[in-house]
């Protein structure tokens, strides 16, 4: 019974047998229940001035306090969950809209339908990231979660849409479309049930790399002051060390830690990306 | 047995040109003014080497591809008009093809199942003995049900799935099978089997087929009609019989030529190098200039010239 299971699910199996995806899942998991279990575990809340300032690490203040008195540790922990947040929103968004555009333009490459995507597509490319956030959050007056997440997901498509165009245009010349093609399916059937899924090993790393990219999009523009105007994240965080002099002043638990718990994730999710990447691809599969 | 005399399908001066790149388009000519009738309840065999073009005319017809010129009529009715979705459906309904290569055509990451499932949904065929049929249809083509039903593509072999495709045609009441290189991956002992229950479903129902192949022993063996390509064009056609014992183009002659028999010795390499039937094609169009396509005898026609 076990032994078919793995016959028939031969990806999962060399996905979770590979150490990188182990490595990465590991680390992975371990932010995220730090992102779930830490608010349990202080008694502060973020906004509130929980002790004397300028304390380092201790029992009590776990990542020490900042120059106000406030808990590093409990901003760090609720920070977290929310650039988690806004990556899983902002990556998700930007697959799908990726998808979904790649999936046309590729499924009708070459047609004017397909010219037409890809034309929107490249304007999107070449809007310049960073400025094109800059004025839309300048724009807003208040900007939640999901708002910082739409505004990240709109410039962060593009390449997925590219990347699956491609790919869909070498799938759709198998000749298991053309065999749905004759038995009457429509377009939308076939792009779900013989693209679609034929490519979600690729999405799937497609999606990885996007929460990846978008967490750390947000958090640039938290550091740059164009974050959420209510609440905490990472980013937040890592501006006010910036604003207060805390690595001048030799508060590197303030300065350093917010930054190294992101840099660990993004890096644990790198490990997953590369793992999955050799366990999909048989040709770069270690035996 | 022919119902009637009118063609179930027929092609007109069929053209398609590949263009690749944009800006720079590099134009490749798969298939050039190809004509032929399909009469109902024949077998045609379309016969060349890889590259002339055979599998093109068989997804063209299959409405695949879009033909840069000429017309495909089928019962009449031009193909190139049927557009509407059920239209298209009624069309693939009694029109089928099987793909050159089965392990490509089976969608790998469902069980084989789904080919039929597929039909019974999409066409809207009657579910109630759905089980029967299937099972009919695969002890048609040798295959037992049991052992073949609920795998996955690669659980199973080559020529076990193109008997697979063959029953999926089979379940369908087809008037034109396009059928390209269908029993490549069968071995001797299937072959005959399938190749006589084609036949027979040509007698019984009135089916046609296009037969697809390099085969020419195969082509003897099966077809009415026998059409041989050499660069996208047709270059000679007619009544099977006809074409074997009188063929007139060069490339025909080389191709029969070139068959090896049993009981004699292969000692005929030199004459049968490709640059030397280009040029004797080449020298056939050139003492011919400006005949075309001529019809030499009643249903024996070959192509003597490009103009």
């Amino acid at each position: 019974m076990t032994s078919e299971f793995w016959k028939e699910h031969e990806n999962l199996y060399y996905a979770l047998t590979n150490k990188k995806v182990i490595f990465g899942l590991v680390v992975f998991s371990l932010v995220i229940m730090l992102a779930i279990f830490g608010p349990l575990l202080t008694p502060y809340d973020y906004e509130e001035y929980a002790g004397d300032p300028y304390l380092a690490p201790s029992a009590k203040h776990f990542f020490g306090t900042t120059i106000m008195g406030k808990d590093v540790f409990t901003r760090t922990v609720y920070g977290l969950r929310s650039t988690i947040l806004v990556g899983f929103i902002a990556g998700t968004i930007a697959t799908l809209i990726g998808c979904i555009i790649g999936f046309l333009a590729g499924y009708f490459g070459g047609t004017l339908f397909d010219e037409l995507l890809m034309m929107f597509t490249n304007i999107f490319v070449v809007i310049p990231q960073l400025a094109l956030l800059i004025v839309i959050s300048a724009f807003l007056k208040a900007r939640g979660i999901v708002v910082m997440s739409v505004i990240v997901a709109a410039t962060a498509w593009p390449w997925t849409a590219r990347a699956v165009r491609s790919q869909t245009l070498s799938l759709k010349n198998q000749e298991y479309v053309n065999l749905s093609r004759i038995s009457g399916l429509g377009v939308m059937r076939i792009l779900k049930d013989d693209i679609a899924s034929n490519m979600f090993s690729y999405v799937f790393m497609v999606f990885i790399q996007q929460f990846n990219g978008t967490m750390l999009a947000t958090v640039q523009l938290e550091f740059l002051g164009l974050g959420p105007t209510r609440g905490i994240s990472l980013g937040l965080v890592m501006q006010d060390a910036v604003n207060w002099n805390a690595i001048q002043l030799g508060m590197w638990w303030w300065s350093i830690i917010p930054g190294l718990i992101l840099t660990i994730m993004i890096t644990a999710l790198y490990f997953v990306n590369t793992g999955l990447d050799a366990a999909f691809n048989p040709r770069l599969r270690e035996m | 047995m022919p119902k009637n005399n009118e063609n179930m399908m027929s092609v007109k001066g069929l053209t398609k040109v590949f263009k690749s790149g944009v800006f720079k388009p590099q134009y490749t000519v798969a298939v050039k003014d190809v004509s032929f009738d399909i009469k109902p309840g024949t077998i045609l065999s379309l016969i060349g080497e890889s590259g002339s073009g055979k599998t093109t005319i068989g997804k063209l017809i299959l409405k695949l591809l879009k033909p840069t010129a000429g017309q495909i009529y089928y019962k009449n009715k031009d193909v190139a008009q049927i557009n509407d979705k059920k239209e298209v459906k009624e069309y693939y309904k009694k029109v089928q093809g099987i793909f050159q290569d089965p392990f490509a055509t089976f969608n790998p990451l469902y069980r084989v199942d789904r080919i039929f499932e597929i039909i019974f949904s999409s066409f809207g065929y009657d579910q109630t003995n759905k089980e029967e049929r299937i099972h009919k249809v695969l002890n048609d083509v040798n295959l037992n049900p049991g052992r073949i039903l609920g795998k996955f593509p690669h659980q199973l072999s080559g020529g076990q799935l193109q008997r697979l495709l063959i029953a999926r045609a089979l379940l369908m009441d087809v008037d034109v099978l396009i059928a390209d290189e269908l029993i490549s991956m069968l071995d001797a002992s299937t072959r005959i089997g399938v190749l006589n229950l084609l036949v027979d479903l040509c007698k019984e129902n009135g089916m046609s087929v296009l037969f697809i192949t390099h085969d020419l022993n195969l082509g003897y063996y099966i077809s009415d009609y026998t059409l041989i390509m050499y660069k996208g064009r047709l270059v000679e056609k007619g009544d099977t019989k006809k074409v074997y014992q009188n063929p007139i183009h060069p490339y025909t002659k080389m191709l029969f030529n070139s068959v090896p028999d049993i009981g004699r010795r292969w000692d005929k390499e030199e004459e049968f190098l490709p640059e030397q039937v280009v040029d004797d094609v080449r020298k056939f169009y050139a003492t011919n200039q400006g005949r075309g396509i001529e019809e030499i005898e009643e249903e024996h026609s070959v192509l003597f010239s490009l103009k």
